[in-house]
């Protein structure tokens, strides 16, 4: 689950993270009013979106007054916002924040995540700041310092020490980026925080460190825990079909093609996905619909894909385990009924009670297409898809 | 053999009680699986499913000789539990609970890594080691004892592979799930260790997805001490940068754990990839026909010379480094017949 940049600052201030002065706004009038609140001479108008890359694709911008603020605001406020993280639907303005403008000796980049290969969470910097870490990595990757932190440890002085080095922090700075350091990792730990992005980390003209911009996303499966965090989603920032499949406990992820798959298992989903695109096709979404595959569920995942006006045919893969696979033949058979599909559909089962599904598909009356297995699946579906 | 378990692995199960715990702990148990009893705080002395019940994992393990502990628990609750079987005196960890929140799993494989305790999971359907133990959520009748392992970060996809090697005869030496989570105890390397050493698996199957750099460092391992041969499969070519697919750690981030670069790092070891999910079985029951054919020749040629019979443990002739890549079948047809007509 992702915070916006306001919610996550507020998170910061919390933990004494030094950031600069400033409030969100949901209208032009209401942006321009801040400017009396929030101390200029120069105000950051920042669109709030679930995206970085805003600053390319005009979602930052400078004002010297409030006429200028009011202006920036408007411009932004009802508007979607493209950048190269948000793909060419981009997401929602619903707020923007201004904040006072920081004069900028220097930018660094400065993130906590969990580092999979060690199973820890690792603090990676870089004194290449404001800019994509991917492109760093890429393309630099030795301006990239990387700690470690062991858990039972957390993060040690020393680490702090290492990286303020390395990103060329002097004197008084480096005590200072202890502290922001080591409040960003107890933040991870008491919010569950998956990520805390610090892009940019300045150093004023003055000398101090601010952290001018916040990302931070929380660990979905801590949400239970993190009640106070789970009450900032905006569900707005979503995708409207995956929010939907949420709703429904449904696993689901929008893709462009036009052949929509129900599948049972995240990685049977995924490689129904592949299939697809290897017998020539395009798949329209991934849909996990869980062990438990009712009637209820299937009913519910049958409505979901079919409001994708792409759809051109659908694949029901299941492999039935623990569930039977003729139960889940009710199910297919009961939701093709009540939601009335007009589409093909090519329904492959296979495991417990698989012929029997069979027989039961076979003698519903209903335009579904059996197939043997998953290559046939594939195959039968492709071509369904370009009559 | 098999590995992990057998049908000598005494079992117990943590959240017996619990719906889930229920279920599953009947399904073990009408597989054959040797459970003997299982944990419930607060329901020490009851008994359930005809087994004793116990408080804590100490008390269990210290009555039942349990090595290995099944694990229901919901997730707020399960990296509790992982580390009580540990402490308890268990060998053998099977999480199947899904959710855990990654910071509890940091913590977990931290405490564990100083012991010798193994986790399989969590988020996984378990281990089976057919017709002898099922510890898990895996369908057991699907199962067919035999020469292949199977190891799978996907519980479906294990099915699959199972599946497959059932019907063309090959069955299963013993099947890991070791789960989609990001943080998660066995790994790849692991369990293919394990297999190596095996005397009874004769391939192995391995199901990778997108996301970490797990098959990466299963293909390095194989690459430098594997003589068995592989088969890979990477769910996730067509999956979309930044978006999680079902499993917690299935997702492509900062343009890291894509399926090309998997699929690219096992090529690279010899391993036989397939594209295609369904081609897993029959790749195996080829490369598999071939060896047993080489296999065959080899221990004629070492054992006919002085004792004119056929009686050897044929699998210890077989040179290293086997696996060589798929795509030259030419060659190696070539070296044979060349080697056959040396000795005519």
């Amino acid at each position: 689950m992702n915070l916006h940049e306001y919610q996550a600052k507020q998170v910061f201030a919390a933990y004494g993270i030094p950031i600069p002065e400033g409030q969100v706004a949901a209208t032009a009038e209401a942006a321009a009013a801040l400017t009396r609140s929030v101390p200029g001479p120069v105000w950051v108008v920042k669109a709030q979106v679930h995206a970085g890359g805003r600053g390319k694709a005009g979602g930052v911008k400078l004002a010297r007054d409030a006429a200028a603020v009011r202006e920036a605001a408007a411009g932004m406020l009802g508007q979607r916002l493209v950048t190269k993280q948000t793909g060419a639907e981009g997401l929602p303005i619903n707020e923007v924040y201004v904040e006072s403008g920081s004069a900028i000796e220097r930018e660094i980049y400065l993130s906590l995540t969990l580092n999979r290969e060690k199973s820890q969470i690792a603090m990676i910097g870089s004194a290449a700041g404001g800019m994509d870490i991917e492109e760093v990595a890429a393309h630099s990757p030795e301006k990239i310092t990387t700690v470690n932190i062991y858990p039972a440890a957390g993060l040690m002085p020393y680490q702090c020490r290492r990286m303020a080095f390395a990103l060329g922090f002097k004197g008084e700075q480096i005590a200072q980026f202890q502290k922001i350091a080591t409040a960003l990792y107890q933040l991870v730990i008491d919010k569950d925080a998956s990520l805390v992005e610090v892009n940019p980390l300045i150093v004023t003209k003055g000398g101090s460190l601010v952290a001018l911009d916040a990302k931070i996303n929380i660990d979905p499966n801590a949400l239970f825990r993190q009640q106070e965090l789970a009450k900032l989603r905006d569900i707005q920032q979503e995708d409207e079909m995956e929010r939907r499949a949420s709703e429904h406990d449904l696993n689901y992820v929008s893709l462009d093609g036009d052949i929509a798959c129900m599948v049972n298992g995240a990685g049977l989903a995924m490689a129904t996905m592949d299939l697809i695109k290897l017998h020539g096709g395009e798949p329209a979404n991934f849909l996990d619909v869980g062990g438990g595959a009712t009637a209820e569920r299937v009913t519910a995942a049958f409505n979901l894909i079919l409001s994708n006006s792409n759809v051109r045919a659908v694949l029901v893969n299941i492999f039935g385990g623990i569930v039977r696979c003729d139960l889940i033949a009710e199910g297919v058979i009961t939701a093709v009924k009540s939601v009335g599909v007009k589409l093909p559909v090519v329904v492959r089962l296979e495991g417990t009670n698989a012929d029997k599904a069979r027989a039961l598909l076979a003698a519903s009356g209903l335009k579904v297409i059996a197939a043997s297995d998953l290559t046939d699946a594939a195959r039968k579906v492709v071509a369904e898809a370009r009559k | 053999m098999s590995i992990l378990v057998n049908r000598h692995t005494r079992v117990i199960c943590q959240g017996f009680t619990g719906k889930q715990g229920t279920f599953h702990s009947e399904q073990c148990i009408a597989y054959g699986t040797k459970l003997v009893g299982g944990v419930t705080p607060g329901r020490g002395g009851e008994q359930h499913l005809g087994l004793p019940v116990f408080n804590t994992v100490h008390d269990a393990v210290a009555a039942t000789g349990a090595t290995v502990s099944m694990i229901y628990v919901p997730a707020p609750f399960a990296a509790d539990a992982i580390l009580e079987a540990a402490d308890g005196g268990v060998e053998l960890v099977v999480c199947i609970t899904e959710g855990i929140p990654v910071n509890d799993m940091v913590r977990v494989k931290a405490t564990l890594a100083g012991s010798s305790v193994r986790l399989i999971g969590p988020n996984c359907p378990g281990v089976i080691t057919p017709d002898e133990c099922k510890i898990g959520i895996m369908p057991g009748f699907i199962h067919k004892k035999g020469a292949v392992g199977i190891v799978s970060r996907s519980g479906t996809l294990t099915y699959e592979s199972v599946f497959q090697t059932s019907n063309n005869g090959l069955g299963q030496s013993t099947c890991v799930g070791i789960g989609g989570d990001s943080v998660r105890g066995l790994n790849f390397v692991e369990v293919l260790e394990l297999f190596e050493r095996d005397p009874e698996t004769e391939g192995i199957l391995m199901v990778g997805e997108i996301g970490g750099s797990d098959e990466e460092a299963g293909a390095e391992y194989i690459s430098k001490y594997m003589s068995k041969p592989v088969v890979a499969y990477i769910a996730g070519v067509t999956a979309p940068p930044g978006k999680r697919m079902g499993h917690a750690g299935a997702v492509i981030a900062g343009g890291k754990g894509t399926a090309a670069d998997k699929y690219r790092a096992l090529e690279d070891a010899g391993v036989r990839t397939v594209k295609s999910p369904a081609d897993l079985g029959s790749a195996m029951f080829d490369l598999l026909k071939r060896r047993r054919a080489r296999v065959k020749v080899a221990a004629t040629e070492a054992i006919l010379p002085r004792t004119g019979k056929f009686k050897t443990k044929t699998r210890k002739v077989v040179k290293r480094k086997v696996a060589k890549p798929a795509n030259k079948p030419a060659a190696r047809k070539t070296a044979q017949r060349s080697k056959k007509a040396a000795r005519r």
